[in-house]
């Protein structure tokens, strides 16, 4: 252990060292270390942000699916109603049309008979002009006889 | 190899010295500790100018490793402005363990490249001189008085020198003196010492199993084959075992030396 000038040089190398050391290697280091952890720490906390967003997201997402759910059960609800609706609507319409039709054809009948009845009682009134006429030998006078035929004709027609 | 065994550790703990008495330097070490010193500050200054707040490669993530234990064990003692006594810290504590890790380097090799270069003695370990450990003592010596003169003032320091820890009665004053004179030295004596005590003792080491060559050389040139074997395997597996204990020693002493700047300043820093 000698203790000479060697000292006084490594003093003061050492000395360079510190000072090289404080003004130029440690704060850039550490500030790239403290920036980084800044960075870790802003991240973690996204990253928790993030989790809790897709928390709520997913809450509400299930929710609207239940909504729509619901709103499509509601709507084939309606959907079956209102067709139920429509085939009785529908039936009733049908009904109706058809005893429509009926009695149209009911009426029909009716005036087709009267016109056929007042057909046959001309026939059978001139048949017995014409009957009544061979038996007087002459000509019956309509115009005279009008009362008498009108007469007939009510009784024909009663008959 | 020097001639014999005792011609071996003389010449291993000889410094390349220029000079005469007192203003003579060690060459070798001054030579050593300026090539570490610039790889120190050419490793982690490539770092620092360069520092991402990214993601960081491998060697800055190493880089930032060894600054954020410094400064970690630091800001567990001190409690104050970190600015200048954590660089202090940290250029303590790579520069120790550059030195140290120099003992690693299997102990002929350096003598041998020196020899090559015309220098007949090179120690490559620099912590066993001890130069070097009071440079670095002493150095903080200065800034542990620096740090007392800012915390209490220089008529406060004064005062505190005389005044404590016995009282301030004027008997008293000499006592308290001379009591805090002998605290103020031991602190760089003990830091020095305690690093070059365990270098200097940890080179010889490699030294004494260094001898172990001599022997089985000389057992093989006698052609006896067992102390040929013993002492080549003795050898190997000491230089081996001890240099994985001494990495230990190299990253503990540089922890301790850094760890005792920082508790000495911090002491003076805190107002009484």
């Amino acid at each position: 252990m000698d203790i000479n000038a060697t000292l006084i040089g490594q003093a003061l190398g050492f000395l360079v060292l510190v000072w090289f050391t404080w003004k130029f290697i440690w704060p850039p280091l550490l500030g790239a270390i403290e920036e980084r952890q800044k960075k870790i720490a802003d991240g973690l906390a996204a990253a928790d942000r993030g989790q809790k967003d897709l928390e709520q997201a997913k809450n509400k997402a299930s929710e609207i699916v239940r909504e729509a759910r619901d709103k499509a059960v509601q709507v084939v609800d309606q959907a079956h109603k209102r067709s139920g609706e429509l085939i009785d609507e529908a039936k009733h319409t049908a009904v109706a049309e058809g005893e429509r039709l009926v009695t149209a054809a009911r009426a029909e009948v009716v005036t087709e008979a009267g016109r056929a009845r007042d057909g046959l009682r001309r026939e059978v009134a001139t048949l017995a002009l014409t009957g009544a006429e061979r038996l007087l030998g002459r000509e019956v006078d309509s115009r005279v006889h009008a009362d008498l035929l009108e007469q007939l004709a009510a009784e024909i027609e009663r008959a | 190899m020097a001639g014999s065994s005792s011609e071996y550790i003389p010449h291993h703990l000889t410094h390349l010295t220029v000079g005469e008495g007192f203003w003579s330097f060690h060459a070798d070490t001054l030579i050593m500790t300026a090539i570490l010193g610039v790889a120190f500050l050419w490793m982690f200054g490539a770092v620092a100018r360069k520092a991402t707040t990214g993601v960081p490669g491998k060697f800055q993530a190493f880089v930032e490793l060894v600054v954020e234990f410094v400064d970690g064990q630091i800001k567990e003692v001190f409690h104050g402005d970190r600015s200048f006594l954590a660089p202090l810290a940290l250029t303590i504590f790579v520069l120790v363990i550059f030195m140290n890790t120099m003992d690693l380097i299997p102990i002929d090799i350096p003598g041998m490249l020196a020899g090559t270069a015309g220098a007949h003695y090179w120690r490559v370990l620099p912590t066993a001189d001890a130069n070097t450990t009071f440079a670095m003592s002493l150095t903080v010596l200065l800034l542990v008085i620096g740090y007392s003169f800012k915390a209490k003032g220089v008529g406060g320091y004064i005062h505190e020198l005389f005044a404590a820890p016995f009282g301030s009665h004027p008997l008293l004053w000499l006592p308290n003196f001379a009591l805090n004179i002998v605290e103020l030295l031991a602190k760089p004596v003990s830091l020095a010492m305690r690093l070059f005590g365990n270098m200097y003792a940890g080179e010889l080491v490699f030294m004494l199993i260094a001898l172990l060559g001599f022997a089985w050389a000389g057992a093989l040139h006698d052609g006896n084959i067992l102390g040929f074997a013993l002492g080549f395997i003795g050898q190997v597996l000491l230089t081996a075992g001890w240099g994985i204990f001494h990495i230990l020693i190299i990253l503990l002493q540089a922890f301790i030396f850094m760890v005792l700047t920082v508790v000495y300043i911090s002491m003076a820093h805190e107002h009484h």
